[in-house]
Parts: C-alpha cells; structure tokens; sequence
C-alpha cells in the first residue's frame, strides 16, 4: 500500500536495529506510550531484531484498557434500557464489566450498535426521535476533537435525544503518574504519535526537563517505532532529556490548533479513575456545564453506579510496567481474550492480548526462544 | 453440518495454546458465527456430542458417504449476508458458490444442489426474483442443477429479509481425495488469488465506514481451479480449503490442527489488494482474518509448487495466485508468520469476530 510499505522495508528495519544495538552500552528501559505502537512491536517482531539491546515496558495508552469498569458498568445499565440505542466503536464491545459485557447486553435485547464515527451516532439519533441514543466517547486527545464536534453539532441541530458517555483520558499526566511512581523503572518514552497530530508536543518539554526523560513523539509504523528507539538510546548514551519529534510527517509543534479549540469548547480537565491504576489527578476530559444537556452521566443519573475492580486481575501492574502479561497468575489461564478479565486482553491494542494472539510466551513455541535474554521475550 | 463455515476442523485443541474455560455464556453472541474459536466451541460442546459419528469426526468442508458402492460428498451451508444485494455479487450466487466450493474442496465436483428459502415478511419479490434469478445463473455456469427446494415465510422483525440453505452432492473419485488430514512436511501453501475482498466488500456496503471504496466481493465458484491443480500436479493436492468466514489465518489453524504440522508464512507474499489493506489499516482489521469466497488454499508437494502456481495463474481467478509458505515439522498446530521487518509472530485464531479498534 502506498505510503505504508516505505515505513516497512526491512533491509532498513535491520539497519537500524543494527544502529540501535551498537548505540546502547546497557539495556535502557523504554516505554511506549500508545497501544498501537505495543501492536506493532510485538505483531512485527520488533523485539526480536533488537535482541535485548534495549528492554520495551508497554504502556498504559490504549483507550479501551484504561476505562474504567465502572463507566463499563454504567455503559452496560445504559445499553440495556428498553428507551436507549448503545453506540460505541467496536473495540468496546468485549470489555468486560462487573456483571457483563455489551456484547452479552446485546444478546440479551439491548440495543447495541457499533459505529465508526460519533457523527453515525448522531444521524441514528436524527432517525430514531422516539430513542435515546447515546455515544460512548471513549479515547485519548486522537478521538476526542470528534467526540466534541459530535457534541457541538447536536447542540447545533437541537438534537436532545443525544447524549455522551464521556471517559476521555488525557496522556501527559499519566506518563507523570508513571515517572513519579516510586517503583518506576522507564528512562526514556515514544510518545503517541497520533495523540500529539492533535495536541502538538509542547506539554512534554516540562516533563522531559522535570524528570530527565528524553521523550521522543513516534509513529506507529516498523520504522518510525525503530527509528524513535534509536533517537531515545542516543540521547540516552548522550546524558540528555530533549523532547524530539521522530513523526515530522504528522505532527507539529503545535499540533493542530482548531481540533484543540473544539475539545476546549466542549471539555474541561476533571480527575479521571484509570483502570487498573487508579485515580490520575486531571487525567480526563468531562462535558462543559454548558453542554449537560448532552452528557449522558448526568441525563441518566449514573452516578451512583460505581464498581471496585476483581482483585485477581493485575492490569494495573501491567499497564505500569511492572509486570509483563505472561507473569500474571491469570493470564492464559483464568484470563483470555475469550474471557477476559481485564481490559488489555480485550482491545487489539491491549499489552495481554497482543502477548496471547501473536503468541510470545508458549512454551515450545518457536518465538519462545528467538528472544533469548530480552526481557519482554525471556519468559517463555 | 459438514461445511467449512462450522469450522469442525479446529475442534482439535490447537497445539500449544493454553486450555480455553469451559463458556461462561449463557446466551448466544455474534461472536459464536465468526468462525473463530468460539465457534469451534459452539460446534464441539453444544452440538458435535449429540452428533458423533466417524464421518463428522473427519472434519471436513464436506462429508464422504458410501451408498451403493458409490462415494459421494454431501456439503450444507446456511447464508446470512447483509446487504442481501452486494458489489460483486448477492446472497443467491453466494450461496450457490457456497456449496458448489465446499465439495470442490474435497476434490469433487457439485452435481446437484439442493435449496432452503426463509423469506421474512414484506420482502420485496422483484428482489427476491433477483437473487434466485441469479442463483440459477450461477449453477448454470457451473452445470449444476438445483433439483429440490423448500420455502418458508416469518413474520416482519422475525428474520434479515432472507437467509437461503443449500446442500448439494458430488461423487469422489477415490484417485483424488484431498483431505486436511494429508498436509506432510515440506508442502508448499498456495492462495488462488487476492485475499479479504468478500469481507471487506460487505463492511463497506452495510457500514458507513467514513470512506469510498470500490472493493467488490470475490465470490466464484473454485471448481475450474481444482480441474487445473489436478491436471497441472498429476492429482498430487494434499490438501484443499476455501477460506470463507474467518479467513486465510483459520484455515490454516485448522489444517494445522488436524494435521498437526507446523506452518510459516512469508508475510510479503501474501496477495493483499491494495484497496483491501486500505480498508483494513484504516478499521484497525488484519486482512487474513476477513473472509473470502472465492480464493482457496492449496497444499502441494515442493515438487509440484511451481507447475500448481503457473496453471492456477492461467484462470482469471488466479491471476494472483502466490505461494506464501510451507508446512513444517516443528511446531505442530502452529500457524508462525515471517513478518515485513523480519522478526516473527504466531497467527492464531480468534475468539470471535474482528472488532474495529478506536484509533
């Protein structure tokens, strides 16, 4: 495909795993941040070219891992009134909630719907003036500037049969959460690409400073994820913590400013419950007062639906780095994409689930043993 | 029940993988209809244990009967497809190429075929003249008769418009009898052509997926291309399947599983349209587990790889025809793909159907 197979020759992959294995005199700690990065590394084979030169923690960035199980909860009471059409990208289908999964919700009569746009949602809303639909606005800074014109329209087009279930989340503060954790072990991040189209890269430059981090923004195709590792383990080797931007293709500076003014005009910064870690201080967007007539937690009165997570499912040390998903007592055992305990074993871009289905940990598997002595192979 | 879309051949625990729980599901979810694992465990905990018999034991896209000394194959497939009219073709050829490709995949041709209408309520019949209108084309060209038929209407709200059966038979020339069973050690894989069109042609048409695209379904009759395998190897086909529901990736789990070889695949090989990847990267979707109706997989010895490719390319539907792999001895049940940049992954099966991701 045009465009796509520049970014995976692998003449080039070699040669700059090769750069990366020469550059790095020990075996430096990174993190990708974005889950589309983690498909990528582990999908590609990424590790193995690197042959444990530097260690890859996966990070807590994929949207559908990190929602909380109590708006699972709450998405799931929603979905299963008779007065309600649920919509919602695909990837939430399966998450599991306390009780059950939207997937189930649907079997039982709720009506479920996947949509590939908030704007579809909007157009089944303008269809159905006897329903309540309702949008469930999950995702990073990438989703959220069409989330929030999908509110502005309906507020445009007086639509009040619409609303959002809002569990945005925000990236800086959770790369802070994990840099001031004490047991943190990351000493360089690929920052999500995508994440900074929208927002640029300027809210990096203080973390970078502040915890001596070299942050490098990083695409998600083989080579950019390759070249971004090289930019972080040279700086590394250098003694520097220098915000660079490896993804010039896509993103600016400053981002892209009208997508920003219209998350702005719509959301304000609130404290957000992340999954498996717990409480980020200012880590989500929720809905504007001026917009409540279209936020759905408020219409609907959910608040007091709320949920502790299973105690046996190790998400959160997962989604920290402090475990790999092959460590967890549940994983491929109690926990599969099939029956999925937590999140990251549901959405492709889950650390779990990109561990299971492109198998780095069976015993007797061929990829059991290429990755001798690298850390996120080593297991198997 | 012999049909390559209930998936029996990945009834096998696949290889390595670590024991799937026992279903918590209390109800049935899309996800038991996407060919994948759940499927398979549909068909081995609800339905197969009612069922058993040595024939539905070989887990085939079609069974092999003996009557009156003769050996027939005997296929059934169910069609559910929305739009019921799609770019490329409708619910009526593909439900006749259907069966006609499940018995070719057992090396015979469909003789005759069989057909079971459910038509809901208030389905207009100028589109329902056209799909059987074209039913009748399709079997034609491949001089199949349609020689029996039942119908039956449900109440509006009650069905999807329309869902057709059709079951057909064929006689088996003992002399070729590919089988899932026969993958040996050192076979080449081969693709008839270019994969995840039918799929992704479908999504298009039922889903406002945000993006023009001119993708067309892929359905065809494959028995022309097992004529030309036969001729072209001297009947040396080890093992032929068509790839429907699930894809390119379950169908090599379960030959591997039954068969229990290893597998690995040359992911530069694999024949992917252009406009299929665009589609699949922008969805978040992996091409080789979307469905196709009109590509099969053929195994033949290393010796034979070259002559099946060149007479497979001879076919306007094998224009595209690639080798992408071989079997192997290691990693028995084990489907190992050889990625872009080099490294390596496990291309297992999944749960259930792809779900478009976020972002």
């Amino acid at each position: 495909m045009k465009y796509l197979s520049e970014y995976r020759d692998p003449a080039l992959a070699r040669s700059l795993a090769r750069r990366i294995r020469e550059t790095a005199t020990r075996p430096w700690t990174l993190m990708e941040v974005c889950g589309g990065q983690t498909h990528t590394i582990v999908r590609q084979g990424i590790d193995e070219l690197l042959d444990g030169a530097i260690e890859m923690i996966h990070g807590p960035g994929c949207p559908v891992c990190v929602t909380p199980l109590e708006q699972i909860d709450r998405a799931v009471h929603l979905a299963g009134r008779s007065d309600v059409i649920f919509t919602s990208f695909g990837d939430m289908l399966r998450v599991p909630g306390s009780d059950c999964d939207l997937q189930q919700v649907r079997a039982r009569g709720g009506a479920v719907r996947i949509v590939y746009s908030p704007l579809d949602a909007l157009r089944i809303a303008e269809q159905h003036p006897d329903k309540e639909v309702v949008f469930f606005a999950v995702g990073f800074e990438t989703t959220a500037p069409a989330n929030a014109m999908a509110v502005v329209e309906a507020a445009r087009r007086g639509l009040r049969n619409f609303s959002v279930l809002v569990s945005h989340v925000t990236v800086p503060p959770a790369m802070e959460a994990i840099l001031s954790a004490p047991d943190n072990r990351v000493q360089g991040f690929l920052a999500a690409g995508h994440v900074c189209t929208i927002m640029g890269f300027t809210e990096y430059e203080p973390i970078a400073a502040r915890y001596e981090v070299p942050i490098v923004v990083t695409g998600f195709e083989p080579l950019d994820i390759l070249e971004g590792m090289l930019m972080v383990v040279e700086q590394l080797e250098r003694g520097e913590w220098r915000v660079q931007n490896q993804y010039v293709r896509a993103v600016k500076r400053d981002g892209n400013e009208a997508a920003r003014r219209t998350v702005h005009r719509v959301f304000e910064l609130r404290d957000r419950q992340w999954r498996g870690i717990g409480m980020i201080p200012g880590s989500g967007l929720a809905m504007r007062p001026a917009f409540a007539a279209w936020d759905a937690e408020l219409k609907f009165d959910l608040a007091g639906i709320v949920a502790t997570e299973p105690a046996d499912c190790h998400a959160g040390e997962v989604l920290r780095g402090l475990m790999k998903p092959f460590d967890c007592p549940s994983f491929g055992a109690m926990c599969t994409p099939e029956h999925p305990m937590g999140a990251p074993m549901v959405s492709s871009e889950g650390a779990c689930a990109a561990y299971y289905n492109y198998g780095r940990y069976r015993t007797g598997s061929p990829l059991a043993h290429t990755g001798a002595g690298l850390p996120i192979l080593g297991h198997a | 029940m012999s049909t390559a879309t209930v998936s029996m051949a990945s009834l096998g625990t696949v290889g390595l993988t670590c024991p799937t729980p026992v279903s918590t599901h209390d109800r049935i979810v899309l996800g038991h209809g996407s060919g994948g694992k759940l499927s398979a465990q549909l068909f081995r905990e609800r339905i197969l244990p009612h069922f058993q018999n040595e024939v539905l034991q070989r887990q085939e896209d079609g069974a092999v009967v003996t009557l009156g000394g003769a050996q027939i194959v005997l296929s059934t497939d169910t069609f559910v497809v929305q739009p019921l009219e799609f770019p490329g073709g409708d619910i009526g050829s593909l439900a006749v190429h259907g069966t006609i490709n499940d018995i070719a995949m057992m090396g015979a041709r469909a003789a005759h075929l069989t057909v079971g209408f459910v038509i809901e309520e208030g389905l207009p019949t100028v589109v329902l003249d056209r799909i059987v209108r074209s039913m009748a084309a399709a079997a034609r060209a491949m001089n199949v008769t349609i020689v029996a038929g039942d119908t039956k209407v449900v109440e509006r709200g009650k069905g999807d418009g329309l869902f057709i059966n059709t079951t057909g038979i064929g006689l088996l020339d003992p002399a070729f009898a590919p089988s899932a069973h026969r993958a040996a050690v050192g076979d080449a894989i081969l693709l008839s052509g270019a994969i995840g069109r039918h799929g992704m042609a479908i999504m298009a048409a039922r889903e406002a997926i945000g993006f023009d695209t001119t993708i067309t379904s892929d359905t065809a009759a494959l028995w022309p291309l097992v004529e030309l395998l036969r001729s072209a190897t001297d009947g040396h086909v080890h093992v032929l399947r068509d790839p429907t529901r699930g894809g390119v990736a379950s169908a090599l789990n379960e030959i591997a599983s039954v068969s229990r070889t290893g597998m690995v695949l040359d992911e530069p090989s694999l024949p992917i349209p252009g406009d299929v990847m665009a589609a699949c990267e922008m969805l978040g979707l992996d091409p080789m587990y979307v469905a196709n109706e009109g590509v099969l997989v053929a195994l033949v010895p290393l010796a034979y790889a070259t002559v099946a490719l060149t007479a497979l390319r001879t076919h306007p539907l094998g224009v595209d025809a690639a080798r992408i792999g071989h079997v192997v001895a290691e990693h028995p049940g084990l489907v190992v793909m050889k990625t872009h940049v080099g490294g390596t992954r496990i291309v297992d099966m999944l749960p259930g159907d792809q779900l478009p991701r976020i972002c």
